[in-house]
């Protein structure tokens, strides 16, 4: 059964490391929905978090593709366990006349923060999981949406499990 | 204090370190200096090809056949890309090569420059692994990480781009080649699990039919004496991948032959009917199974890989083992001797005479030996000229091949012995392959018997090193089946395409081979019947040709199919064992 996976990865902060990543993925015919890429606490280490579909055995092959990188150190799917996903989106929304309130009023719904004003437009921030930020989106009319920008799916497992050396 | 070395003095210093005999390649402007670096030694012998797709080659087949790494080094740019094939060849066969290439210097990277191509980029899908060099100074530690990456787990090529900036002659540093190298996230598996071990070693004593299905992993593991021993405490059946061809000696009364597309009725036959398959060090390619939907419906399959993404890829393991073919083999002969000292009944012997009995009426009713119909001054065959060789070299030569019908001939009629005797291009296919590889075997052991076993067609995409043949007298035999045709294409296009023989003849366009060896001062021969060729093949392979190149260009019968054949779509047991009526 194919499904959403939710893919962290940890590996050398160096040239040409994350090129490998996607190369993968390109080269063996596997989606890549999101992907995000930075430097950690360890500054010789970047961790990178990507959502794909695919069914278990799909899976099976991109986490031991992906350990066979020789610049990988750990490959986890968070999407096996309980763990926390969050994205951060900026969205201009079209806010004039009645519509102006109306947008405020959802943005708070969603816990959203308008970050820029204009006489026609709020720039609403928005994080959380990805359906959140679908559903505001739904939620303010897709007509009304000017630009938005997303960040790409972080994660991380709940609890004492961590992702590290 | 340590010596003081230009980034060329330290790169070929460390080829020295790492005992480098060989350095095959061709210069160029990125490369010059470190040309100029091999010039002021003797330890690394370079041998100058002439294309670099050859040089990889040979490092391949020199590799393949010492089980060390070959080492190329070419110019940026064409030079580069030129060696890819190569480098895609030792890729998909998992063989350990180090490619060195020029680069332009750091500054200029990315500026489009005189012969600049992006190396690492290029080659990043058909390598383990590469590097770029951005400062003179880790050159040591690079090559010694590219030796060890190349080698260690899963063998394959390995790429270290050199820009220009870093081998200055007028730049030194302090050289120390390390000792010892540590990757933090490169740690391949040494051994096996031990349950898995003793799961596996249970499923194959309570098998009733089962079969060993061996390929490369074997003969680049160095795992055919564990493989042997684990055999005769069985005597169970075995069959060999293309790729695993000498990995148990084809000899063997337990050998069944290769299996898959071009592979034995009884090896087919009995894949498909087991009930336990065991499968070591190969990976269930689609030219083994077939339709992997209907591949081997009863079997419980036991998976042992080096490479744990090999496992449960094309086929579900229903126990894998990770770890080196050797080792775990070793693991599981201990295993096994004890089972069977506490319970010398736990095969179930009964079982394997039944199943012999089958193997052996599958055996007899086809079995490989449906090439003697033309006999005397009729057309050659294909097959008896793979069997004279056979004959003629006692079936202890080095045997390359290219790719295509003469590959398959070889590899179902010369019965190999021994590992790494049998040296082919099995997973990329790459035509050109055979002379280079041939001649890399030569280097590697001088006083050897090598042939390359060729077609004419592929013989032509690298004939080119018959000039470098000449250079560094290598006396490689080189037997070319003649058909005047792309021999593989024409045969489907027989079978599938109504004998459209779209671009796949060109026979009125040949050269005379024997001339053109003969321009290059080898040695040439032409047979066209089985009464020229036993007299050709007494010639070449005598002492008065011992150091000689000998081409023979063995001209054979142009229809000539290979079979058994796969079946398109089907299971393992689903083959075409003679022509059929042609069809509209």
């Amino acid at each position: 059964m194919s499904a959403r996976r939710i893919i962290a990865v940890l590996l050398e902060n160096e040239a040409g490391a994350l090129s490998r990543i996607v190369g993968l993925f390109a080269q063996r015919n596997y989606n890549i929905e999101t992907l995000t890429v930075a430097p950690t606490e360890d500054e010789t280490l970047s961790r990178l978090t990507l959502t794909t579909f695919g069914d278990e055995n799909t899976i099976e092959q991109i986490t031991k593709q992906l350990n066979k990188l020789i610049e990988v150190f750990k490959v986890v799917d968070l999407t096996e366990g309980d763990h926390l996903e969050r994205e951060i989106m900026m969205v201009k929304v079209r806010a004039e006349g009645a519509r102006r309130p109306e947008v405020k009023r959802t943005a708070d719904i969603f816990r959203g923060q308008i970050i820029d004003v204009t006489d026609n437009a709020y720039t609403v921030q928005l994080t959380g999981p990805s359906e959140k930020l679908d559903a505001f989106l739904r939620a303010v009319d897709e007509s009304t949406v000017i630009e938005a920008v997303r960040s790409g799916v972080s994660g991380i497992g709940r609890g004492d499990k961590i992702l590290s050396l | 204090m340590a010596e003081m070395l230009s980034g060329a003095d330290m790169l070929i210093r460390a080829l020295q370190d790492e005992g480098v005999e060989y350095l095959f390649g061709y210069p160029g402007g990125a490369s010059l200096h470190i040309y100029d670096a091999i010039f002021k030694q003797q330890k690394v012998e370079h041998v100058l090809v002439r294309h670099e797709q050859a040089a990889t080659h040979m490092a391949d087949g020199y590799a393949r056949a010492t089980g060390q790494p070959g080492v190329v080094l070419v110019t940026s740019g064409p030079g580069a890309t030129n060696a890819i094939t190569g480098i895609a060849t030792a890729h998909m066969d998992s063989t350990p090569i180090v490619v060195i290439s020029g680069q332009v210097p750091n500054p200029q990277i990315g500026t489009d420059a005189f012969q600049e191509t992006d190396m690492v980029g290029i080659s990043r899908p058909v390598v383990k692994h590469s590097f770029l060099i951005r400062e003179a100074s880790q050159i040591p530690e690079v090559v010694k990480r590219a030796f060890y990456i190349a080698t260690t787990g899963r063998p394959g090529p390995v790429v270290i781009d050199v820009p220009k900036d870093s081998t200055d002659p007028n730049e030194t540093f302090e050289y120390r080649y390390p000792r010892k190298v540590a990757l933090r996230s490169y740690n391949p598996t040494l051994r096996g699990h031990s349950g898995q071990i003793r799961k596996a070693v249970r499923a194959l004593l309570a098998a009733k039919r089962p079969v060993i299905y061996t390929g490369g992993g074997v003969v680049q593991g160095n795992a055919s004496a564990d493989l042997r021993e684990l055999v005769d405490r069985l005597d169970y059946p075995v069959t060999n991948t293309l790729m695993g061809l000498g990995g148990f000696p084809g000899t063997d009364r337990r050998f069944l032959g290769m299996l898959g597309m071009h592979g034995t009725f009884e090896a087919n036959m009995a894949m498909h009917h087991a009930d336990v398959i065991f499968a070591v060090g190969a990976r269930f390619d689609d030219r083994v199974t077939n339709n992997p939907d209907k591949f081997c419906p009863d079997a419980t399959i036991v998976h042992l890989d080096v490479d744990p993404a090999s496992i449960s890829k094309i086929i579900r393991a229903d126990i894998p083992i990770v770890g080196p073919a050797a080792a775990v083999l070793r693991e599981m002969n201990q295993v096994l001797e004890s089972s069977l000292d506490r319970n010398p009944d736990a095969i179930d012997r009964d079982a394997m005479a039944d199943w012999w009995n089958r193997i052996r009426r599958w055996r007899s009713k086809h079995g490989l030996d449906h090439d003697q119909r033309h006999r005397g001054d009729s057309p050659l065959l294909p097959q008896q000229v793979v069997q004279a060789v056979y004959r003629a070299t006692s079936g202890d030569a080095y045997v390359t091949s290219d790719v295509g019908q003469h590959q398959m001939f070889a590899a179902q009629y010369y019965k190999f012995d021994e590992p790494r005797r049998w040296i082919n291009s099995g997973g990329l296919g790459t035509m050109g392959f055979g002379l280079p590889a041939a001649m890399g075997v030569q280097f590697a052991y001088p006083d050897a018997t090598v042939v390359c076993i060729t077609g004419e067609g592929s013989f032509m995409m690298n004939m080119q090193e018959l000039s470098t043949c000449m250079q560094y007298a290598l006396p490689v035999k080189i037997i070319n089946l003649n058909n005047a045709a792309l021999g593989m294409v024409k045969q489907w296009q027989d079978m599938q395409y109504g004998g459209r023989l779209s671009h796949s003849t060109y026979r009125d366009a040949l050269p005379d081979f024997v001339d053109l060896a003969g321009s290059f001062g080898h040695a040439g021969f032409r047979a066209s019947s089985v009464t020229e060729l036993d007299e050709v093949m007494s010639e070449v392979f005598s002492p008065a040709y011992k150091d000689k190149l000998v081409f023979v260009d063995a001209c054979i019968d142009p229809e000539e199919h290979v079979y058994p054949m796969a079946i398109k779509g089907g299971a393992m047991d689903d083959m075409v064992l003679e022509r059929q009526p042609a069809r509209a």
